[in-house]
């Protein structure tokens, strides 16, 4: 029977073991050639270790100019994530709280906008991004960022504040405080947890967006860190151990952001799958 | 009425606060459908002005036969990723479930592909399947399968499958992750039961993990099919539809059309079908799902 369990633990080890590799090898070969140059890209085998450890490619990249991207993408994403925490907060509280009748039809008109392809939405917004004079400005990309993210994010937080009792909201409206003011001080601090996990979820996602920036912005100092990759691969593709490197560097922010916040971040990627 | 009056009127405090989420959602998620409509009417270069063409893009789309193959391919995604990421998802799912040393180690590794971006994960696929460098010809190279390799991505027969694995390879974790938190609800007490009937491993999977998963896998189906309908970025960035159409999808070929020929009439003609085939196919599973739950 030892011997049985023994065997069992071994089986389940060999396919761990196996997608191991298939997730981890890719990962590996990344990051090893990103310290080869290009030369001995050619003449060695993929997976052979750098003859020597070189951080060339790695200057290379920043210099061309790519270390603009993660600014760009930072700032535009924080700026995002901010305005769709109010907005949505601001909504979900109404659709949880304030009976004004249509409460169900608005919630589900909400959660319908997850059903709409962005890809129909693009020459649209294209048209907008442009009478608005915002087309190739990093602002172009806020309004539909946030967009994109208010049916989930609302669909998450209608949920968590329908769970909060409502004895506590009660107390402050016999005291005459305004719907606000209770907004402010009462609902917001209490929804605090799932906040945390709809900027998470928003972050991650819009950190990897890249359709609106592909269609809204052109010019390199706009780029964002998805379109400056893809631009990076069209002009230097050739370089394989280049561009990977630029590709690990684009990677490495949310792998660091994963390392020290692991349970965060799964929680945060799933919970819009979780509920959905 | 007066300031007072209009602050205790609980329709307007309610349209305050819906009113940001409103007029984000107005602009850039609801209009947008009916203006793709009425652009689909026009000849447009997206600048200049916009001619009348009537119902033209439509009639030329219906025997557009690039049109119906980016859609079998959008079908086709669905079909592939439903086979390959949910009993996968599912398997890993169940081996990482049981009390095995170095579970939280294998899970920690195994979601890193979830947080690459599409576009990332394109290229370091791309140069994987490179012909003449890439780590797969090399591999094949190495164990003496030389007739194996090919030009994965170049190849139009088999161009549609290269580009269709990394998509897979990225979104396994995420249903790994749902599978493995619906597993660890599942009451043990049921195990308990299975176990003291005389049921085996495959037994109680069977009879026990699988029909207590059964909402949980139609919502990951619904997830899958939904977006493999309106999938983009990683097609477009390995092969950008082709060689030669032959992994076209449905938003690589409109963002093809609108952006790259700047055929903006026609290519909100494709927008609008792309929205109406997500909606069609969503709406009949999502009543589909629905009663397979109830049931």
């Amino acid at each position: 029977m030892i011997m049985i369990n023994k065997l069992k633990q071994l089986v389940i080890y060999i396919f761990l073991s196996v997608w191991l590799l298939i997730t981890g090898y890719p990962l590996v070969f990344l990051v090893q050639n990103s310290f080869k140059i290009r030369m001995e890209f050619f003449r060695n085998p993929v997976w052979s270790l750098p003859e020597k450890f070189t951080w060339q490619n790695y200057i290379e990249v920043m210099k061309s100019g790519f270390y603009i991207y993660f600014i760009n993408s930072i700032i535009v994403c924080f700026i995002s994530v901010a305005i769709i925490i109010i907005v949505s907060a601001l909504a979900s509280y109404a659709i949880s709280r304030i009976d004004f009748k249509f409460n169900k039809i608005v919630y589900i008109l909400f959660l319908a906008g997850m059903m709409i392809p962005i890809h129909s939405t693009l020459i649209p917004i294209y048209k907008i991004t442009l009478s608005m004079g915002l087309y190739d400005k990093l602002s172009a990309l806020i309004g539909p960022y946030v967009a994109f993210s208010l049916p989930i994010s609302v669909f998450i937080l209608t949920g968590f504040i329908n769970d909060i009792p409502y004895e506590l909201e009660e107390a402050a409206i016999i005291d005459g405080a305004s719907r606000f003011r209770i907004f402010r001080d009462i609902i917001l601090p209490l929804v605090k947890p799932a906040i945390a996990t709809v900027a998470i979820y928003n972050l991650t996602l819009l950190w990897n967006q890249f359709a609106y920036a592909l269609v809204l912005t052109s010019s390199p100092s706009k780029r964002i860190l998805t379109l400056g990759l893809f631009e990076f691969q069209g002009q230097h593709g050739i370089n394989i151990p280049l561009t990977l490197t630029a590709l690990f560097l684009s990677v490495l922010p949310l792998i660091l952001l994963y390392v020290f916040l692991q349970e965060h971040i799964i929680k945060g990627m799933t919970a819009g799958a979780l509920k959905g | 009425m007066n300031k007072k009056e209009l602050m205790n009127n609980k329709y307007f405090i309610a349209a305050l606060f819906l009113l940001p989420a409103v007029i984000f959602s107005l602009v850039y998620l609801i209009i947008p459908i009916p203006l793709s409509t009425y652009y689909s009417f026009f000849k447009w270069d997206g600048i200049g002005a916009m001619e009348f063409l009537g119902l033209d893009n439509w009639s030329k789309l219906l025997s557009d036969p690039i049109f119906w193959s980016s859609m079998a391919n959008n079908f086709k995604l669905v079909l592939i990723s439903l086979v390959v990421q949910i009993p996968i998802a599912l398997f890993l799912a169940v081996l990482l479930t049981r009390k095995i040393k170095g579970a939280s180690f294998f899970k920690t590794i195994f979601f890193v592909p979830m947080l690459l971006s599409s576009i990332a994960v394109a290229f370091l696929w791309r140069y994987m399947y490179d012909p003449t460098f890439g780590l797969i010809n090399s591999f094949l190279n190495l164990v003496g399968l030389e007739q194996l390799t090919r030009s994965w991505l170049g190849n139009s027969d088999i161009a549609f499958y290269s580009a269709s694995a990394p998509i897979q390879w990225r979104f396994i974790p995420l249903y790994m992750i749902i599978f493995m938190a619906a597993i660890s609800n599942i009451p043990k007490q049921l195990y308990e039961a299975a176990e003291i009937d005389g049921a085996n491993n495959w037994q109680s999977f069977f009879y026990v993990t699988l029909p207590m998963l059964r909402s949980t896998v139609v919502n990951a189906s619904v997830l899958i099919i939904v977006g493999s309908l309106k999938y983009f970025a990683m097609i477009f960035a390995l092969t950008g539809g082709g060689p030669n159409h032959a992994s076209e999808l449905m938003a690589t070929y409109l963002y093809t059309k609108s952006f790259t020929e700047m055929n903006m009439g026609y290519g909100s003609t494709i927008s609008v079908a792309l929205f109406l085939v997500a909606l069609i196919v969503s709406v009949v599973f999502l009543n589909f799902s629905k009663k397979d739950v109830r049931n």
